[in-house]
């Protein structure tokens, strides 16, 4: 790794003050250097220069998300991000969407559990009419009565339909069981009760809260230099708030976790959807490099996972059993999944505890470790291979407070991971003793 | 595992609506991706898309052949025999193979659709030679017994419960598609019945590989971070010993005339919405021309791209009748396909209003046709997602791999945007005229049960 200047700053340095450092990278990812850029109003954001297609793609993540908003209000996030692009400032929804398919532009908002998003995707020609209707959607969105009411509409049929769905009963169950009263048990989407009662002030109130500087992280890539994209970053998010305005939001320790329970919802289908966890890791975690090795011979790894192995190949149980890490702000967790015919529940969920308490004892073998090793190296540039991908893993790695060099540290800190590190991260998360399992179905043998 | 991929499809990942727009007639029209071709002497055909951003490479084997390929006392084994394709060879152990992917840095999976079975990785663009070597092992090499094959099947049937059975909007489907097929191979969903399903043996497998894998039967794609020469000088060395087989010709039951409108309601528990949709057997490029079926993309793009679309706005944002509206068509099969028709009510909204008033909009542009402007825009915006295509070099080898195994030219590939280009409305309205004929056509309510 090597920091330099970029020659475009020497070549063309505006009367404006505008910084920003080139990353060169070493070969696993020699295709992406990151460029920091900080317009002259002190907007921030990582680029990638991608000359090659006529588009650019920008990700711009907001801290916060649906943990932010109160339990009454459930869905509120959920709400805003689809209602953001339906009119902003003097366009109504008709005339905002019309002059995003006019010019065949591609905006759109995200709600997640901890973190708001916004997407945008344009043909270089169009760039400066897409950032300002972008500008436009975050600065003053109008929510106007008629679209927020035909989206509700659309939600609240979603969330009915669900209700018959196993996976979203299984997965709401889950954060039901597991965080009990905290924040994190309420769903994303919302229910339907809490939908229903949503206002206009509400979102307002949402977006001026959410959307700020101060919890803001952007990456663009593809057909743009970062003189043109300081540029645009002021007109973009110069008007937004510079603070955000969120809830301190309790974290959840190991502890916090409700387990261990077993929680069957009823249902007449002939395949039983089950979904496990416990405790993982969060992203700064010392343990999150071995745990992230573990999970992939565990479950992580496609075709190769012992879960895989034991579950699919050997015994024919299931089509599809996974495992994989989501280290929240919030709480670190270790979570998996599978469907398997009603009469096999039992078997199945016994098979999943008996690979955790194996690993537990006797960690895993060295060709294992090495093998994980290699796929989760080799396997990297793939994730680096369109200007969409690099978006999204660049705003990730901002979020993660991972420096730009982290793409050519990556490597060294997978490759450091002992077999000591892996049985000692097995010991201190695979619990099967502590599983909070979710079942939807006819389950047997529990 | 399976998928049904139609290059048109791309255009319907980029959420926009329709409205006036500018003909910008004098520029240039782009072509989507540049390939380049050449035939190994065995008859394998080689596409290569090359894409110097990143230093991957994706490379797939497709067949020709697929679901709709079969017996129906058969129906299933395509797709099985996808899954015991993994399960070893000669050279390679069961199981071996995705391992060995992994081990190198790269993913790998396969797919079936009616028209194809599709093998790919994903790797560091290094691995190329290694990937051929091992997918051209097993193009010939698979070496199949019971213990091979093992729980396969228990893997296969968990599978369809996961998609179909456990699923009233999966059942549904493939009830739907068994009406609006009467005779062609189509009626039956890919995955196949599950009585039929059961009963499938390792010997069927053996026997399907044994008559549909060779090299004269395949595409090799390869996208990425290469150069087509020494991609041809790969495929020479690893696929050119592969030895051609004699093939069946590949023709299916055609449809019958469709002489009777049909209906399939379906009353399901677990269904909480009520859902409407109407199927029009379509024509393809074979059947009807390339003039014809572009100005169908065309037309479907006018009626539900967007929240601008004519179904939307009219349904959903005016009369607020229908939480949701739209239509696709398949375009792209080896056989006539579907142009489907759907919509979801607003709470309390009957399926007959929706079924009505999507109608109206059909009634207007059959008699009164389309605008220059919103022909105007739906060209602008289909061009857009050539060049948006170029993003993902998994895409541009999904797309010719499909057209090639579902037997497409491939200048019709890549031309495409000129195609889309040259349709004018009038041409729009006439084959809207031909497509919308009521008794070549199913009518499809898929309602929660009666209280």
């Amino acid at each position: 790794m090597r920091m330099t200047v970029p020659f475009l700053s020497k070549q063309r340095f505006y009367a404006f003050f505008c910084v920003f450092f080139v990353l060169f990278l070493s070969p696993i990812a020699k295709a992406v250097e990151i460029q920091q850029v900080t317009s002259p109003g002190g907007i921030k954001a990582w680029l990638v220069e991608e000359k090659s297609i006529p588009i650019i793609s920008m990700e711009v993540i907001w801290k916060g998300g649906a943990v932010a908003t109160p339990k009454e209000k459930a869905g509120l996030a959920y709400l805003a991000a689809s209602t953001m692009d339906e009119g902003a400032g003097e366009l109504d929804s008709r005339a905002f969407q019309k002059r995003l398919s006019d010019n065949a532009i591609s905006l759109s908002f995200e709600a997640n559990k901890e973190s708001f998003a916004g997407s945008l995707k344009t043909l270089s020609e169009n760039k400066d009419e897409a950032f300002h209707l972008f500008e436009l959607a975050i600065t003053n969105p109008r929510f106007d009565q008629e679209p927020v009411d035909r989206i509700r509409n659309q939600i609240l049929i979603s969330l009915n339909q669900k209700k018959s769905d196993p996976g979203s009963i299984a997965g709401r169950r889950w954060f039901e069981l597991a965080f009990g009263d905290h924040p994190f048990a309420v769903p994303t989407n919302g229910f339907m009760e809490t939908v229903e009662k949503l206002t206009l002030e509400d979102l307002k109130s949402f977006k001026q809260a959410q959307i700020a500087k101060d919890n803001m992280l952007v990456a663009v890539v593809g057909d743009i230099n970062a003189d043109d994209l300081a540029k645009l970053l002021d007109k973009t998010f110069g008007k937004i708030a510079d603070k955000a305005s969120l809830p301190n939001v309790p974290e959840i320790e190991p502890e916090g976790i409700n387990g261990p329970v077993v929680d069957v919802t009823e249902m007449d289908i002939p395949q039983s959807r089950v979904i496990f966890g416990g405790a993982g890791v969060k992203r700064e975690d010392p343990d999150y490099y071995a745990a992230y090795v573990l999970n992939y011979i565990l479950g992580g790894g496609g075709f190769s996972s012992r879960l895989t192995e034991e579950i699919r190949e050997k015994r024919g149980l299931v089509y599809s059993v996974y495992s994989y890490l989501s280290p929240f702000q919030t709480v670190g967790l270790h979570m998996g999944g599978f469907g398997t015919s009603n009469k096999a529940v039992g078997e199945a969920i016994s098979l999943v505890k008996a690979e955790l308490e194996k690993v537990r004892n006797d960690g895993v073998s060295e060709e294992e470790l090495a093998s994980a090793k290699t796929y989760l190296n080799g396997s990297f540039p793939l994730r680096l291979s369109s200007n969409n991908r690099i978006a999204n893993i660049m705003v990730s790695m901002q979020l993660s407070n991972l420096p730009p060099e982290y793409l050519d540290t990556r490597a060294d800190l997978i490759n450091s991971v002992t077999m000591e590190d892996v049985k000692r991260v097995a010991a201190r998360l695979m619990d099967p003793g502590k599983l909070v399992i979710t079942v939807v179905g006819k389950p047997e043998g529990l | 595992m399976f998928s049904k991929l139609s290059y048109y499809a791309l255009v319907a990942v980029i959420a926009l609506g329709v409205s006036a727009a500018k003909a910008d007639t004098e520029k240039e029209i782009p072509t989507l991706f540049d390939p380049i071709t050449t035939t190994l002497d065995n008859g394998l055909d080689v596409v290569v898309i090359e894409d110097h951003r990143a230093p991957v490479v994706t490379h797939m084997v497709w067949y020709r052949i697929g679901a709709a390929d079969e017996r129906p006392e058969k129906a299933g084994i395509a797709h099985f025999l996808e899954h015991l394709m993994f399960k070893g060879t000669e050279k390679i152990g069961p199981g071996r193979f995705s391992e060995i992917v992994a081990e190198n840095g790269g993913q790998d999976n396969a797919f079936t659709s009616q028209d194809y079975t599709a093998y790919y990785q994903n790797a560091s663009k290094d691995k190329l030679p290694l990937l051929m070597e091992i997918e051209a092992d097993r193009m010939q090499g698979l070496v199949l017994t019971d213990e091979a094959v093992g729980a396969e099947l228990q893997v296969v049937l968990e599978e369809r419960s996961q998609r179909t059975d456990n699923n009233p909007g999966g059942q549904f489907s493939e009830q739907f598609a068994a009406s609006l097929f009467m005779a062609h191979p189509y009626g039956t969903s890919i995955i196949g019945w599950r009585h039929v399903l059961e009963k499938l043996t390792t010997q069927d497998a053996i026997d399907w590989y044994e008559q549909y894998y060779a090299p004269n039967n395949a595409i090799l794609v390869v996208a990425g971070d290469v150069e087509a020469e020494e991609v041809f000088t790969l495929a020479k060395k690893y696929y050119g010993p592969a030895t051609p087989k004699e093939l069946p010709e590949r023709s299916r039951v055609q449809e019958p005339p469709h002489l009777a409108k049909r209906e399939v309601v379906m009353r399901d528990k677990r269904v909480r919405q009520p859902s409407w949709r109407q199927a029009y057997l379509s024509p393809v490029i074979r059947t009807a021309g390339v003039k014809e079926v572009r100005a169908l993309e065309v037309l479907n793009t006018i009626l539900s791209d967007g929240p601008t679309s004519r179904l939307y706005s009219k349904l959903v944002i005016e009369d607020k009748i229908a939480a949701g509206v739209g239509s696709y068509y398949d375009s792209s099969s080896l056989d006539p396909s579907s142009f489907v028709l759907y919509g979801s009510p607003s709470t309390g909204v009957e399926l007959d209003v929706i079924e009505k008033e999507i109608h109206k909009v059909i009634t207007d542009i059959l008699e009164n046709g389309v605008t220059e402007e919103e022909v105007a825009s739906a060209k602008k915006r289909m061009l857009a997602s050539a060049i948006y295509a170029r993003d993902s070099i998994s895409t541009a080898a999904n797309i010719f791999g499909a057209a090639l195994a579902q037997g497409e030219a491939i200048e019709n590939v890549v031309n495409w945007p000129r195609q889309i280009s040259e349709v004018t409305a009038e041409e729009v309205q006439a084959a809207a005229k031909r497509l919308f004929v009521e008794e070549r056509s199913v009518v499809g309510k898929l309602l929660p049960e009666e209280k």
